[in-house]
């Protein structure tokens, strides 16, 4: 039997929070940061309401958003460690990943207030 | 006969400012950071959106401010950095065969782009249409 | 020719008091000279007080690892004529205590190599006088690359995780480690997991990538720490999933 430990899994989280912030948040940046705010796609305010609303992307959104706050949290961590050679590792771990749950629990609230 | 303790070199807080490798792999990891503000960011825009049109009208000033649209290009230059290296490291970290035979990285890191093609193109059709 | 080369060479030993620095030699800058060579000469002709580590030199056996021009090299494979006009900086092997002058302590890597049970692990009975095991070429390709290690702790000098936490196993052990796991003749990948499972096994690299840049042996440790992770994750996730443990 495999020794339960919960790096692997923090890990699982941290490659999958990788990948949406490679495949899925460019597109999500370059029209909420840039096209929308600056003029160059226009969207339909009752069309972008309906569709943040709808049940199947809060979902999706939802667990976007905690995989994203666990990779961030997860490299930032190990940036720590590694670049200001801190030695309150367990710190720095309960600081990294309890941000990414209070922001886990903000985006759970906004999300269903839409 | 006695021994002698051996010598232990320091490693200088600014170790990754000695290599160019060292120091895109710091700028890597810090792109997490950015990341962690695009999350903000976008919560703060889906609260907008729910609040109403009005509100939604005064989080697109404040996204289309001088000072915002400053730091998104600087996140969103952090965030190219991370889509380019994750996209490079993949084939590397990962054996995929197909048929008993392994396929090429030169494929796996073409894929993820195609993938990032289609579902950037897919949101683009949810949001405009 | 009669061109030379400076060569700055660290210098240490552990009964004065000064901490390490470095020496000058002029050293003759032949074409086909590595920095090896150009040590065995200093040690030769101009200072025989120099100690540093070699055998094959010809990129075989591992020993002379060093940091060149703050590079981890093999001395036997840097030829002074790339370093050309100089002066080039040899240093002793980076992340290791210095025992003196080029000479460094491993112990920390041979203590943490075995721990990764680098050999056949079987649980059957099997012995050399019931035959050989047999292995196709495909069966050998799938570890073949990771066999090449040959120990030269490169890769260790390279990674700043293990510069920052001597506590981290390291590349070598973790390659070492899957060239095992993969070899169809083994059986032990359950007792290496447990090893590396651990906070100081794989889970301290965060895939800067350096120690498969500089291995001579084209090994990439990076790649089977990666591939480690993921094997360590898909296992975790069937014991969250499968408590009452079906292997």
């Amino acid at each position: 039997m495999t020794k339960r430990r919960v790096e692997p899994l923090v890990w699982l989280m941290f490659s999958g929070g990788g990948v949406a912030a490679a495949v899925l948040l460019p597109v999500l940046v370059f029209l909420f940061a840039f096209a929308v705010p600056l003029g160059w796609v226009t969207v339909d305010y009752d069309h972008l309401r309906a569709v943040t609303g709808n049940p199947l992307t809060v979902l999706v959104l939802l667990g976007v958003f905690v995989v994203l706050l666990v990779h961030s949290a997860h490299r930032f961590r190990y940036t720590v460690y590694d670049g200001l050679q801190v030695k309150r590792k367990t710190l720095v771990a309960v600081l990294c990943y309890g941000a990414a749950a209070v922001g886990s629990f903000v985006a759970l609230r906004v999300l269903l207030s839409v | 006969m006695s021994t002698y303790a051996p010598y232990r070199r320091p490693l200088s807080t600014w170790w990754w400012l000695r290599k160019r490798s060292y120091f895109l792999f710091v700028m890597r990891e810090l792109s997490s950071i950015f990341v962690a503000w695009f999350v903000v960011f976008l919560l703060v825009m889906i609260t907008a959106v729910g609040r109403g049109r009005s509100s939604y009208e005064t989080f697109l000033d404040f996204a289309s401010s001088p000072a915002v649209v400053v730091i998104n290009v600087v996140a969103a230059a952090f965030l190219v950095l991370h889509v380019v290296t994750w996209f490079a490291l993949t084939p590397q970290a990962m054996v995929i065969q197909v048929g008993g035979r392994r396929v090429p990285g030169a494929a796996i890191l073409a894929s993820q782009y195609v993938g990032l093609a289609v579902v950037s193109a897919f949101v683009v059709w949810l949001v405009t249409r | 020719m009669d061109d030379n080369i400076t060569m700055r060479v660290t210098r240490w030993r552990p009964d004065k008091s000064s901490p390490p620095g470095p020496a000058e030699y002029e050293v003759p800058l032949r074409k086909e000279w590595t920095v090896l060579d150009g040590l065995n000469h200093i040690k030769d002709q101009l200072d025989q007080t120099l100690a540093f580590r070699w055998s094959c030199r010809m990129g075989i056996c591992g020993s002379c690892g060093m940091n060149v021009n703050g590079e981890p090299r093999l001395s036997c494979g840097a030829f002074l004529s790339d370093y050309a006009p100089g002066p080039v900086d040899v240093e002793p092997l980076a992340n290791f205590p210095i025992v003196r002058d080029l000479v460094i302590d491993m112990s920390d890597f041979m203590e943490k190599l075995p721990q990764v049970k680098p050999w056949i692990i079987r649980d059957d009975d099997v012995t050399a006088v019931d035959g050989e095991y047999l292995q196709t070429p495909e069966e050998l390709d799938a570890y073949k690359q990771f066999s090449m290690c040959i120990n030269c702790m490169l890769c260790y000098a390279a990674c700043p995780v293990y510069g920052l936490d001597p506590d981290f196993i390291g590349p070598a052990a973790i390659a070492l480690a899957e060239r095992y796991d993969l070899d169809s003749r083994d059986g032990g990948a359950r007792e290496r997991l447990d090893v590396l499972i651990e906070h100081e096994g794989v889970w301290g690299c965060t895939f800067v990538g350096e120690c498969t840049r500089v291995c001579p042996k084209h090994v990439d440790p990076a790649a089977a720490i990666q591939r480690y992770k993921v094997k360590a994750a898909t296992q975790s996730v069937k014991a969250f999933l499968l408590p009452r443990g079906r292997r």
